[in-house]
């Protein structure tokens, strides 16, 4: 690659280091996001100023074809992240169901007065709700 | 899956345990008045709860009207959402059974003691079957493509249970105090997950399920919840559902005999 296409891709990495800082800075990022997609930054930006270390590890891989390696990299990289994001979009929406049903419950109107069977003793049975 | 305990102890044995009906609602403006009627009618001594589940239409008033507590979901959680809002609210308000009833109309309130009294016999779970009856002939048609994807879903049943259900997607159903406090913790929340998982769940965790024989009716408003086009996903997804749950049951089912 010429030193021009290094440059552009140098550049391109540390326009969005930089928007990741100033998303962190804004809190609209958890810093535990921040923190990976800032390594993953800083790695690019490595590779990307010193071209001959990914040719090094290519070879190391048995993969003739440098970027073919990077690639492979940065594809399982994104589908982990892919499936850590399904895993806690499972678990978001778990917890808001759980939210809504208790919402629920607590506006519901209560039971209608009957003569109550003495199994529900009131002192266990807050009903001020 | 965030658990939360069951919020009272369990209702002592010997004193009759009072007993929910609790009726799952989307959209049931039109059906829904008459169905509370003949419910009162015909069972006077229990209670009702009508879960709305985001409807769009008047159901929540309705129910207001007819006298009945309602519990209004902010949106729309299905089936399985609506029930187990139900199963909770039993469980807050000192309720030691509940029932499953219909919204729509296609469950004969008269059949209600027939499921009441199987839990008396020691059942956790009564299930009302369409296809239990003695007399064969009357057939509920569900429609060819249905009816097979039934029969393939059934079949997991029997393979993963070691039982055979002739109706695992009735919506007529009853609860003892031990299934309320499983089910209200946990339950299935997706199409057909609160039908069959929900049956191999309480099999496999070793609660004692049995079948009445109910008959339905051709319900009275509304429309069927499926499309012919999700069907195959939902199937699939429920058995994929079914076959990864088996083992880690198999070892809770283990643990609950010899808790026992």
């Amino acid at each position: 690659m010429s030193t021009a296409a290094h440059v552009f891709i140098l550049a391109l990495t540390l326009i969005s280091l930089l928007f990741i800082v100033r998303m962190v800075r804004h809190n609209q990022l958890p810093s535990r996001y921040a923190l990976l997609w800032l390594s993953i930054g800083a790695v690019i930006a490595f590779l990307a100023t010193f071209p001959g270390v990914l040719d090094r590890v290519s070879s190391w891989m048995g993969i003739a074809y440098a970027p073919g390696a990077f690639f492979l990299g940065a594809i399982t990289l994104l589908f982990l992240i892919v499936v850590h994001f399904s895993w806690e979009l499972s678990r978001l929406d778990a917890r808001t169901r759980l939210l809504a049903e208790e919402l629920a419950i607590l506006r519901a109107d209560p039971p209608r007065d009957r003569p109550r069977s003495p199994a529900s003793a009131p002192e266990d049975q807050p009903v001020d709700h | 899956m965030t658990a939360l305990a069951p919020l009272t102890l369990p209702v002592p044995q010997a004193r009759p345990a009072r007993t929910l009906v609790i009726l799952p609602a989307l959209n049931e403006e039109a059906a829904l008045s008459a169905v509370l009627r003949e419910l009162a009618l015909s069972c006077p001594q229990l209670d009702v709860l009508v879960v709305d589940d985001g409807s769009t239409d008047g159901t929540a008033d309705v129910a207001r009207a007819e006298g009945v507590p309602v519990a209004v979901l902010p949106f729309n959680l299905g089936v399985g959402g609506a029930l187990q809002t139900g199963f909770r609210y039993a469980i807050a308000h000192g309720y030691g059974r509940a029932i499953q009833f219909d919204a729509d109309g296609q469950h004969d309130p008269s059949q209600v003691p027939a499921l009441l009294a199987a839990l008396d016999e020691g059942a956790d779970l009564v299930i009302g079957s369409r296809f239990a009856a003695p007399e064969e002939g009357s057939e509920y048609d569900v429609g060819r493509m249905r009816g097979g994807a039934m029969g393939i879903l059934r079949l997991a049943v029997r393979v993963l249970s070691g039982r055979s259900f002739s109706d695992t997607s009735s919506g007529f159903r009853a609860f003892s105090a031990p299934l309320l406090a499983f089910y209200a913790a946990d339950y299935p929340n997706e199409y057909l997950g609160d039908t069959v998982e929900a049956l191999l769940l309480a099999c496999q965790a070793g609660f004692r399920v049995v079948e009445v024989p109910v008959t339905m009716r051709v319900r009275a408003a509304g429309t069927p919840s499926t499309q012919n086009v999700k069907l195959a996903y939902h199937y699939l997804r429920a058995l994929l559902s079914l076959l990864s749950r088996a083992p880690v049951r198999r070892r809770e089912r283990a643990l609950r005999r010899t808790l026992r």
